[in-house]
């Protein structure tokens, strides 16, 4: 009995992380409509800064969430401003906006790719920070990874009540149900977009830092990032928040659960079969507009 | 073409073009520089093991010659020129970037990739241009055959089973002196290099008598490694064994420490040799054992050591880079023994004569490195070599393993 709450623990605060991690996307996604490629690029690029500042400046990681986070917030509006934009500008359709977004944000991969290499090399980085066993059900899991996820579900918690008490929080959601009715109600689409993208990497930015507390990651490890963001993200229902949490905590019981009591090496295979068996019961996501 | 390439020394390029001219030429014309290229993985899965191994090695060595005026050839001494590209740790790139060098930058010498694959995918390319492939970071089983398939291809890392053999004795020397029990918990990565240890510590574990109360596999890039770890400290085993790529070396060995699961003997794999590991775990790394090692006490080694961390600015890992380096030793000493470029001569010189490396003196036989540290255990700050423990130099393991500290 203690072996499987300290297993469902586990597998929350795992399942914590993916959604973290993919929240990010849900909202370039689902509501600027842009499949970021360079996604897990920008996972990996937060994770260095927070690397950086910890070993070299001496800030710790939480502190460097605070620096990191506008910065982010920034440099995604920027990018969406002057690299996506035209992009947006000339598409005839969603469908269209995808293919160019994904080409688009497949070079920019490579860009942040190359320049990490290039500031810090190719090697594997990795740093202690706020490893202390703490014991919950069991259960004993490193202080980093609870703080984690006491950010993801506050980050998560924050943005939801933006999404759902604010005006522009509502004009967000308007945007990722229909973009084509959204400007017919005065939304400024090209604001809203570039708002939800730049938030979305904020969130990257985040999940980055975060993470890099607890995992060991180099400069060629972003797509890793990007596949299970893009799992939970479709499983959850694009643009859905909710949807979002819900995948990666299913996710991460999923992985867990597997681990512990069948096989370690079933669980790629566990996660795959929750991903179609979702898919095909409901192929928008369990949260996904479709299905509304 | 996507490739970055880097060239060095352009306005020797060339003069450098006549050394593609047939050897006979190459003895007359004497060449102004000699042209050595490499495709490794910059980006991709393997960029992280070419970072620690590979790109550093090359570049010290690169440099070393250099400072010295260059390769001796006969009575001269010609500066090298490199060509480097980026094979995207993709086989179909590193092969066109082989075959790229071999007829279009006309090199005059190819230094191999990281790892197992890429090495097997560039074999048969470089056997039919007759270049010497010094396979450094490469560890198969089929080592022997391919060295025999192709007589240009050089393993330096030798077999999994030798890992594994080295592994199993160190264990059974322990039991016989009563340290630890026949209890083994094993996990293994789901991918390669994981797989050959694993089929190969199987067997040999069990003709020893040990019982592998806990043997599972875990796929790569897996984040969480509690539940595994939870699952063989349930066994309450003896020893713990993870053939481990580095990610989840560290991993486990976090979960560990943090779990407070502590078995008398504690191995992981690929990794521990990295001085992230040291800097990682600190006082914690001490007892942990692992693939590689070195003589971290010999003169040269630490001479190595130093001007390793002035180039490159952090310390080599204590299984490859030394490895590596003492290849390009080999291959500088059999160009120099040659007096020219002649690579079927050289291929000759690598095959049977014996080498002065920073490692000591090197011979190798049917075209692989026999006789190396398989096993290493931090002791004092240093990953020191303590199997094969009839090997000169090797030192005493110490068991039990010291209990994890809060840090």
């Amino acid at each position: 009995m203690e072996a499987a709450a300290a297993t469902l623990v586990t597998g929350l605060v795992l399942g914590g992380m993916y959604a973290l991690v993919a929240i990010g996307l849900t909202l370039q996604y689902g509501v600027a409509r842009i499949m970021n490629l360079a996604y897990g690029e920008f996972v990996v690029a937060a994770a260095f800064a927070a690397l950086w500042l910890f070993t070299s400046l001496g800030v710790s990681p939480l502190i460097g969430l605070a620096l990191v986070m506008p910065l982010a917030f920034l440099a995604n509006w920027a990018i969406y401003r002057i690299f996506l934009t035209p992009l947006v500008r000339r598409a005839p359709n969603a469908g269209a906006l995808e293919t160019d977004s994904i080409l688009a944000t497949f070079g920019l991969l490579f860009v942040v790719q190359g320049v990490m290499l290039a500031l810090f090399g190719g090697a594997y980085q990795s740093y202690s920070y706020l490893s202390i066993p703490v014991e919950i059900f069991g259960a004993t899991i490193t202080a980093n990874r609870l703080v984690a996820l006491g950010f993801a579900a506050v980050i998560g918690g924050g943005l939801w009540f933006l999404l759902t008490h604010t005006r522009t929080g509502t004009a967000v959601r308007a945007v990722a149900v229909n973009p084509a009715a959204a400007p017919l109600v005065g939304i400024d689409m090209a604001r809203t977009a570039a708002l939800a993208f730049a938030a979305g990497g904020a969130v990257v930015a985040s999940g980055g830092v975060l993470v890099s507390t607890f995992l060991t990651f180099n400069a060629a490890m972003g797509v890793v990032f990007t596949m299970k963001a893009l799992v939970v993200v479709i499983m959850g229902g694009v643009g859905n928040l909710m949807g979002c949490l819900v995948a990666g905590l299913l996710l991460g019981l999923t992985e867990t659960l597997v681990a512990s009591f069948v096989d370690p090496g079933l669980t790629l295979a566990a996660t795959y079969g929750l991903f179609l068996t979702i898919l095909i019961a409901r192929p928008a996501g369990l949260f996904g507009v479709a299905a509304r | 073409m996507k490739k970055d390439i880097t060239r060095r020394g352009l306005g020797l390029g060339a003069s450098a073009l006549v050394l593609a001219a047939p050897a006979v030429r190459a003895q007359t014309a004497a060449p102004t520089a000699v042209k050595i290229g490499y495709a490794v993985s910059k980006t991709g899965p393997n960029a992280g093991g070419t970072a620690v191994s590979i790109t550093p090695n090359y570049q010290l060595w690169v440099r070393n010659v250099n400072a010295t005026g260059g390769l001796r050839l006969g009575d001269r001494r010609a500066p090298i020129e490199v060509v480097e590209y980026d094979d995207r740790s993709s086989s179909e790139d590193a092969v066109r970037a082989i075959e790229r060098l071999v007829n279009q930058d006309k090199v005059d010498l190819i230094l191999a990739p990281w790892g197992t694959a890429l090495n097997l995918a560039i074999g048969p390319v470089m056997n039919r241009a007759g270049y010497p492939q010094i396979a450094v970071n490469a560890v198969t089983d089929r080592a022997p055959d391919l060295g025999r398939r192709w007589p240009n291809s050089f393993w330096f890392l030798g077999t999994s089973a030798e890992y594994a053999a080295g592994l199993v004795e160190l264990l059974s020397k322990q039991r016989e002196a009563g340290l630890i029990g026949n209890n083994i918990a094993m996990v293994s990565v789901a991918d390669g290099f994981g797989i050959d240890l694993v089929n190969a510590a199987r067997p040999a574990l069990q003709r020893a008598g040990f019982r592998a109360s806990y043997d599972r596999t875990y796929p790569v890039g897996t984040q969480d490694m509690a539940p595994i770890l939870a699952e063989a400290a349930r066994s309450n085993p003896d020893a713990f064994i993870a053939f481990s790529y580095p990610p989840d070396t560290l991993a486990i060995t976090e979960q560990a420490r943090v779990s407070g699961f502590n078995p008398k003997m504690f191995y992981v794999g690929v990794g521990t040799a990295f001085p992230l590991f040291k800097e990682r775990f600190g006082a914690n790394a001490e007892g942990v054992m692992g693939i590689g090692g070195w003589q971290a006490d010999s003169p040269r080694v630490q001479e190595y050591m130093r001007q390793h961390k002035e180039l490159v600015g952090r310390e080599p890992d204590r299984w490859g880079s030394s490895v590596c380096y003492a290849s390009l030793e080999m291959l500088q000493q059999a160009i120099e023994r040659v007096g020219r470029i002649d690579r079927p001569a050289i291929i000759r010189e690598l095959q049977t004569g014996t080498f002065d490396t920073i490692l000591g003196p090197m011979k190798l036989e049917g075209n692989v490195r026999r006789e190396q540290w398989v096993v290493g255990q931090w002791q004092n700050g240093e990953f020191m070599a303590v199997a094969p423990a009839a090997k000169a130099g090797a030192r005493p393991p110490v068991l039990p393993k010291p209990a994890w500290r809060s840090t």
